[in-house]
């Protein structure tokens, strides 16, 4: 098991994350390795129990009423083999008037076949505020199949933000599902950033249900392509009630051979609400491209530019 | 320094420029004066080198050299650049990156103040739809400056900007020759091409009128040239 958390840590760090964030007693965490859990803590209003099924790891996470943490949890989710399974089953609940903020590291740094399916439901009651940050880490290999998948209820005032993205390293099989359910006044932000290479395959689809009056919505997605690596992002915004308000942004850059599409669904059954969509996708926009290259940059600098900040 | 001679080019059936020939010294301010869609901004694109903007025939000589098949990196890097009408937005980039996109080592501050943007208060903003057309255009003199350029073609660099700020514009064109630049300052505001040296007026493809900033303005304001004549343009 030491030799194992040690490897994880190693990898985590090499993924970005800073180790110390697991020793410091204050700071809240959990770490898994394939499907053992390998540490945890909690917090001071914050719950965490884990199992360990036939299925893979059960989580369930509660934040207590009006409790406010003042430090991220972090959630570190690993296979550091060439070949493994990683099913996570994860329950969220933020009571009423709380406020947390997740930092997820999922690394799969050695991956030639390894398949990682995160199934989340997250409950953020009345006047609660859920922050997640997810940055995964594939390798080199292009092995990895991931299906992060989660169901969001939002009450009431709720609040809830979320940007996933995967930068470096290879993508493998991306296929993620999001759904939001926004209560009264609430407000839901979803955003992707991806970078797929070589054989890569992204399939996004994210949906957020402007249930609530005033309540309001934003996905956005930026993804960049290159190689033979295709995107499929389906964006879906439902205005259901008076003064809700939703959006719609993707930008898709395609280079190579990559194949990129974009689906942006948008519509309203009350008549006082709004929701609006944008999408660009193509290869990086000439203008853009000119501007930087009469500043002396080469096409290749240019370009890279140009990817690095929309998926900035 | 730059010498256009005799330069064609047609977009599909319309020709923009007939034998167009235009020569611009060294440390030179040449103002460019035409009235909208006489071809000024398609001049600029085709001295810069744009995908699509290669003249059909005609040479652009620089320092002597034929350029005619340099692509706009290759351009750039002898030292010529230029600034869009209207400059375009980047998602996700700073203005710090945008005035120094290598390294960062470049005294985007510096440049900031020149055009009169105070750097605290936009070093850090992204060059994108938050800006207003205004702080993009001074934006990008700052960053055609911070080139070092030995030739810039500004296309319009006083458009979008309010009236109040002219002078800073003026300030900042003078500041190119004073860095040891060369200007083709492409202008429909015979104000502004007064600041130059010299000037021409591009009409019906081609220079109708060479020589000072005050005999071109007024052969420009008074409608003097035969193509106009025909075509009734609207100075």
């Amino acid at each position: 098991m030491t030799h194992e958390y040690d490897a994880l840590i190693d990898a985590y760090r090499r993924c970005g994350g800073d180790e110390r964030v697991l020793a410091d007693a204050k700071i809240p965490h959990l770490l898994a390795s394939g499907h053992s859990v390998l540490s945890m803590r909690g917090a001071d209003g914050l719950e965490v129990q884990t199992s360990v099924t036939k299925d893979g790891i059960s989580a369930c996470l509660v934040l207590g009423e009006n409790v406010s943490l003042q430090r991220p949890v972090h959630l570190c989710f690993g296979v550091l083999h060439e070949e493994g399974e990683q099913c996570i089953v994860m329950q969220v609940r933020l009571r009423r008037n709380s406020a947390a903020h997740f930092i997820a590291h999922c690394f799969f740094p050695n991956a030639r076949k390894v398949r990682h399916v995160m199934d989340a439901t997250i409950e953020i009651e009345e006047g609660a505020e859920m922050r997640y940050g997810e940055t995964h880490y594939h390798g080199p290999h292009g092995g990895t199949e991931v299906f992060p998948k989660a169901v969001v209820v939002l009450g009431e005032r709720g609040r809830y933000y979320t940007d996933f993205t995967l930068l470096e390293g290879r993508v493998g099989i991306l296929v993620l599902d999001y759904a939001v359910q926004s209560g009264r006044e609430s407000v839901a932000e979803l955003s992707a950033r991806i970078f797929g290479h070589a054989q890569d395959v992204i399939q996004i689809k994210e949906k957020i249900v402007l249930e609530g009056e005033r309540s309001r919505g934003l996905i956005k997605t930026r993804i960049a392509l290159e190689g033979d690596a295709s995107a499929e992002v389906t964006g879906i915004t439902e205005g259901r009630a008076a003064g809700a308000r939703g959006h719609v942004d993707c930008v898709e850059i395609v280079k190579d051979n990559a194949v990129a599409k974009a689906v942006p669904i948008v519509f309203v059954t009350h008549p006082l609400a709004k929701v609006t969509h944008e999408a660009a996708i193509g290869s990086v926009d000439k203008k853009q491209l000119e501007t930087l290259m009469a500043h002396g940059l080469s096409p290749e600098e240019a370009v890279g530019m140009i990817v690095k900040g929309i998926l900035r | 320094m730059l010498e256009l001679k005799n330069l064609c080019f047609q977009a599909g059936s319309r020709k923009i420029l007939d034998d167009c020939s235009l020569a611009v010294g060294r440390g030179e301010i040449h103002a460019l004066l035409g009235t909208n869609g006489v071809g000024k901004s398609t001049l600029a694109y085709i001295i810069m080198g744009c995908e699509g903007y290669r003249p059909d025939s005609g040479e652009i000589c620089y320092k002597g050299e034929i350029i005619n098949r340099l692509g706009i990196s290759e351009r750039a890097r002898l030292g010529i650049t230029m600034t869009w009408q209207e400059p375009v937005r980047f998602e996700g980039i700073s203005v710090q990156d945008y005035l120094s996109p290598r390294d960062g080592s470049r005294d985007s501050a510096s440049y900031l103040c020149l055009v009169g943007l105070d750097p605290e208060l936009y070093l850090h903003r992204m060059v994108d739809r938050c800006l207003s057309g205004g702080e993009r255009k001074r934006i990008e003199l700052a960053s055609a400056l911070a080139l070092n350029p030995q030739f810039a073609v500004l296309d319009e660099p006083d458009s979008g900007i309010d009236m109040l700020s002219f002078d800073d514009i003026v300030h900042v064109i003078r500041l190119f020759r004073e860095h040891g630049a060369s200007v083709l300052l492409i202008t429909h505001r015979p104000e502004l091409a007064m600041i130059a040296d010299r000037a021409s007026q591009l009409c019906g493809g081609r220079i109708v009128c060479n020589g000072s900033p005050q005999e071109v303005t007024d052969f420009f304001m008074a409608k003097k040239c035969a193509v106009c004549a025909e075509v009734d343009c609207d100075t």
